[in-house]
């Protein structure tokens, strides 16, 4: 049996010098395929004595089983490597660039105006909206402001015509709504507003969001305790002081001015807020019992209150910006950073 | 306004700091916007007399003189102002003081030594204008400190009033609030009558009593109106913004600023004997004290005389009828003139400290006592014989009580409050009130126009209660859910989409050139605004391209060369006699189709692109498209959106008109859509999926140029069992016909009942093609 085990060695040698897979099968083929060197070995038992061939026969499988688990051995090394090479000829430079279309980016008023609207709805305002070529009925008489009212000076109005006129605030909106519906009201009332009036904190257009609550028992502390929460939840700060101060609209009765501490300098005093630490941010107050008469509600039943802010303030204040003109330029270069 | 804080503490002095002052006017809704000192610091300045002046031996405009300045030895200070003389007593700084711009010491001028410096008003930084000596009263007290003898350790308070607080237009008015506020009694000037001298007086006669229910003239005779103003009277009214004049005009505008009551001064000369206070006819002009000349209407209210307008009541006197030096005898008017009367008198562009306060409301519990206090100034400062007030008096505006139910302000306010702690806040109001079964009776004063009706009372108690000390309340209600219908969505998943396919967001004016709207909207008549900020801003928008464009422009303009942007808003359509808003979205793509990137061929971006965009903001609905004309677009580039048979928009390229006269390298792609059309959802429905495998196949036809892709398709979908149909290739070239184009399709079929054989597919196919062959006369191309 010295040539089985030299017939081995020599397979096994084969085998390993192998890297190629046809080569590898070419190898196979000459030892256990159909005239390789073990299979005529196998073929030769026949020849022998029982005794001999039993031995024989033992001797030649494991030589067979031998080369077989050494082949298979091999064929893995060799697909592994095979895939390692694939694998490296593939490799990528991770580090370029992606392709396809960039994103764009939402302005950064109506940014605002999404984050106010989401915050609201989140205790049950819902939104609605009303038109901004409006008749002098619903902005000023019926918001009571009569003809010849001072407050009326206090709004320079775009007008159309005799009658129609671009609004002022969002406070129309109200008048619509509650007109439309019966109470209670609980809305927000976003949209754009137009003035007489342009220079760096001046936009002749602009954008507000009204707020109304009318139920049975609205008060002027529940008013404060939504704004300032509004405020505190809008900048992200807790301990974010709001302060009501007196203040005049014909519509609301009483009235005030909200103001907030200042979120540049927290209080302290700086340029924007004319160091006096205070922001005003808003007007607001309770409903003047001559709007809900207008709309035919009984003011001795329901009470409400309302308020408005500049959401382009809110959006300087928010962001950091300082010219309001910047938001109605559509310039590329400032659009790009609120993406 | 703007008061002085010194006159103000005359009349209420709490002892708080001036801080403390100002946040507590603001806090009551008086509020105090800015507080300026009325003199930069400075120090060593002290009242001097100039004893004598002789010329610089070196220096032709400069003099050498001796000056008194209350030190044990006169002083030798070297000046150079032209207007010293001796004698003068003028402010003096002297050696080490520290001046706004300057430190004073000795030392030699051109030679001669200097010891301090004679000063102006403008060195000290209390006149900006005036060059030379600053030259004080003959009774100066030489030696005083000058800060304490011009009274410059005062403040000018700023107050923004709101237009229901007139008031508070007035020194005592805003004495009043801090009375209110912190209990300090008000202290009045001496407001006794005047006794008359002569028996002098003009013959009044009001026309229209509703609009001037009160009115009192007094003539002063023999007045020396060349007498200069007092140095006290002057500078206040100079911190409160008003330059002062004469002494007559002075002493009007003083007590109108200390009462709020406005009043005028006529030189009896110029008027005759009588006063007619009338509404003006047509026709009538006058010629106001500012030089300008107006025609009246019959709106304004006149103060007139036998032959004619002498003042515009409340608002202006009239230059002929206005008091000089020279006048000897003037009349004196205190009135008060009905606030709505005076608001529709005004004169555009006119709005003076007299109408400013008419048209507001003025106190008619204080106009007599106005005319008393401003004869006693006139005449302790001018001389002069005072005549009795001649008066008429019609019914004043009505005081009556209002009802104030504690029950209804606490509702109102969230708060408790007790009846006495009501009672003690009106009373610190000064208002006349009683309370009877915790509802109280409450009698407005003369001087509040704005408290009307129950509300109004309320908001009294909450501002001298406190806003502050009012506790934000979270509000308890009943819980509604708030769900919107599927079959809708919102804009802000449209512009979410907008913003996933590269586009920005643009905010436009809504108010345009109307140019914009010939040109992009074929619109010669506007909605146009009466009074636009300029006229390129005078045409309300029919369309958001104009913005659009424009917004592309200005960006080309500044470097960037690959432009997307999107806007949302109304636009603006007549409508007979009313005009519709319709929201609309529309979006602009220029330059190339994707941003600047490695292993892609850049390309412009074209009408596909953005069709494809347009596509994906309606899905799953699928709108068609089909050519149409529109203004602002390439009439063979361009298409309506139709959904549901409607056109809802349109989608294309810059008409090439545009783009040469907007100045624009090349074209811009855009749409606008209606946004009710986009925001409609389908919502979904299940369909069985098939268990039958799909069949696809691929056909390339040959059809003339003229037909359109659409109509190939809608054969083509309307085959039985077809489930989708895609169109993958358009080829036009070597293999095929001129005016011809292949297309390539395919056809993806599925039956949900069974699975198709080969055969049973074969025979679909090839009635297909006939069927295309029939209606386009296509050719299959192989």
């Amino acid at each position: 049996m010295q040539n089985l085990d030299i017939l081995i060695e020599q397979a096994l040698s084969e085998l390993n010098r192998t890297s190629d897979p046809v080569e590898l099968e070419q190898v196979k083929a000459r030892y256990l395929g159909k005239g390789g060197a073990i299979t005529e070995l196998l073929k030769g038992l026949g020849k022998l004595d029982p005794d001999a061939r039993k031995a024989a026969g033992a001797a030649i499988n494991r030589a067979k089983d031998a080369v077989e688990s050494s082949l298979a051995e091999r064929r893995e090394a060799i697909q592994a490597a095979i895939l390692e090479k694939q694998l490296a000829e593939e490799a990528l430079d991770v580090t370029l660039p992606g392709r396809g279309q960039e994103t764009g980016g939402i302005h950064p008023v109506t940014r605002t105006l999404e984050r106010v609207q989401a915050i609201f709805h989140s205790i049950g305002f819902s939104s609605v909206s009303g038109p901004e070529i409006e008749t002098d009925f619903f902005n000023f008489t019926a918001l009571n402001i009569p003809e010849d009212h001072p407050a009326r000076a206090m709004h320079d109005t775009f007008y159309v015509d005799a009658e129609h006129l671009l609004r002022t605030h969002t406070s129309p909106i109200q008048i619509h709504y509650m007109l439309e519906n019966a109470p209670p009201v609980k809305i927000i009332a976003p949209g754009r507003v137009y003035r007489v009036d342009s220079d760096a904190t001046h936009s002749p257009m602009f954008h507000q969001i009204e707020g109304l609550w009318v139920d049975e028992e609205v008060n002027f502390t529940h008013l404060k305790g939504v704004v300032s929460d509004f405020l505190q939840r809008f900048f992200e700060r807790e301990q974010l002081k709001v302060r009501f101060r007196p203040s005049f609209f014909p519509f609301t009765e009483p009235s005030a001015e909200i103001d907030m501490g200042c979120v540049f300098c927290d209080g302290d005093g700086c340029r924007v807020c004319s160091h006096t630490g205070w922001l005003e941010v808003g007007g607001c107050g309770m409903v003047h019992p001559n709007v809900l008469k207008h709309v035919g509600w009984d003011s001795e039943k329901h009470l409400g209150f309302a308020f408005g802010m500049g959401l382009d303030r809110l959006a300087m204040l928010k962001y950091g910006v300082n010219d309001l003109r910047l938001f109605f330029s559509n310039d590329l270069r400032f659009l790009k950073q609120f993406n | 306004m703007k008061l002085s804080e010194n006159w103000l503490r005359t009349f209420a002095n709490p002892d708080i700091s001036r801080d403390e002052l100002a946040h507590r006017l603001t806090m009551c809704g008086i509020e105090v916007e800015a507080i300026e000192p009325v003199a930069p610091p400075f120090d060593k300045v002290v009242v001097a007399q100039v004893l004598s002046v002789e010329k610089h031996p070196d220096a032709d405009r400069l003099n050498v003189c001796r000056v008194d300045a209350g030190l044990p030895e006169p002083l030798q200070i070297v000046c150079g102002a032209p207007n010293v003389f001796a004698g003068a007593i003028v402010p003096c700084a002297l050696e080490g003081a520290t001046l706004p711009a300057i430190n004073i010491r000795a030392a030699k001028v051109r030679g001669v030594m200097s010891y301090g410096m004679l000063c102006s008003g403008k060195e000290l930084g209390i006149e900006s204008d005036i060059d030379g000596l600053l030259i004080l009263p003959q009774d100066a007290p030489v030696g005083a400190d000058f800060r304490n003898y011009w009274d410059l350790e005062d403040h000018v308070f700023d107050l923004k009033l709101t237009p229901n607080r007139a008031d508070c237009l007035s020194i005592l008015g805003v004495a009043r609030e801090i009375s209110a506020m912190t209990g300090t009694p008000v202290v009045r000037p001496q407001l006794s009558p005047v006794e008359a001298d002569c028996s002098d007086a003009l013959e009044i006669a009001v026309e229209s009593p509703k609009s001037c229910p009160l009115y009192l003239g007094r003539v002063v005779k023999g007045v020396d109106l060349s007498i200069p103003t007092p140095q006290w009277m002057q500078r206040r009214l100079a911190r409160c913004g008003i330059r002062p004049r004469n002494i007559a005009v002075d002493v009007t505008n003083y007590v109108m600023l200390e009462l709020g009551q406005p009043m005028h001064a006529y030189d009896l000369a110029k008027i005759g004997d009588m006063i007619v206070v009338r509404f003006a006819n047509e026709g009538e002009n006058i010629l106001l004290l500012n030089g300008e000349e107006i025609a009246l209407s019959r709106k304004q209210l006149l103060i007139a005389n036998r032959s004619g307008p002498i003042a515009l009541a409340g608002i202006m006197g009239g230059e002929g009828s206005s008091v000089t030096d020279a006048t000897c005898d003037i009349f004196l008017e205190a009135a008060f003139f009905d606030p709505s009367t005076m608001a529709k008198a005004r004169v555009p562009n006119l709005s003076t400290d007299a109408s400013y306060r008419f048209e507001r409301g003025v106190d008619f519990g204080t106009t007599e006592s106005a005319m008393d206090y401003a004869t006693r100034l006139i005449l302790s400062a001018c001389g002069g014989k005072a005549g009795p007030i001649a008066q008429f008096k019609a019914k004043l505006p009505a005081r009556d009580p209002i009802d104030l139910r504690l029950s209804r302000a606490k509702r109102i306010l969230g708060i408790d409050l007790s009846p006495d702690a009501a009672s003690s806040l009106l009373q610190r109001l000064g208002y006349e009130f009683s309370l009877k079964d915790e509802v109280f009776s409450v009698v407005p004063p003369s001087c509040r126009f704005d408290i009307r009706i129950e509300e109004d009372l309320v908001e009294e108690i909450a501002r001298i209660y406190g806003y502050d000390k009012l506790e934000g309340v979270r509000p308890s209600a009943a819980m509604s859910m708030l769900a919107a219908a599927e079959s809708s969505r919102e804009v802000s998943e449209l512009r979410k989409l907008m913003v996933a396919k590269g586009y920005f967001e643009a905010i436009s004016y809504a108010f345009v050139d109307a140019a914009w709207e010939a040109d992009f909207c074929a619109n010669p008549d506007p909605i146009l605004l009466r009074n636009p900020i300029a006229s390129q801003m005078g045409a309300m928008r029919g369309s958001l391209i104009g913005g659009l464009v424009d917004a592309l422009a200005f960006n080309l303009n500044r470097k960037q060369s690959r432009v997307r942007m999107f806007e949302t808003g109304a636009c603006f359509f007549k409508r007979d006699a009313a005009y519709e808003q319709r929201e609309m979205l529309a979006g602009l793509c220029y330059g190339s189709a994707q941003p600047e990137q490695w292993g892609e061929a850049a390309r412009n971006v074209d009408f596909f692109d953005v069709k494809s965009d347009v596509e994906a903001l309606f899905s799953p609905l699928a709108p068609e498209f089909e050519p149409c004309a529109h203004p602002a677009l390439h009439p063979g580039r361009s298409a309506g959106v139709i959904l549901e048979g409607k056109r809802v928009g349109v989608v294309g390229e810059l008409h090439p008109k545009w783009v040469q006269k907007y100045d624009l390298p090349k074209a811009p792609v855009l749409f606008e859509i209606e946004l009710e059309a986009l925001l409609k959802r389908q919502v979904p429905a299940f369909s069985e999926i098939s268990k039958f495998p799909p069949v696809k196949r691929d056909i390339a036809i040959v059809v003339d140029e003229k037909i359109s892709a659409r109509s190939i398709l809608e054969v083509c979908r309307s085959m039985q069992a077809s489930a989708k149909v895609e169109l993958f290739d358009l080829y036009r070239g070597q293999g095929v016909e001129s005016g011809k184009k292949s297309l390539a399709f395919r056809i993806t079929i599925q039956d949900t009942q069974k699975t198709l054989l080969d055969a049973e597919v074969d025979v679909m196919i090839s009635q297909l093609i006939e069927a295309l062959e029939k209606r386009f006369d296509s050719k299959l191309r192989i």
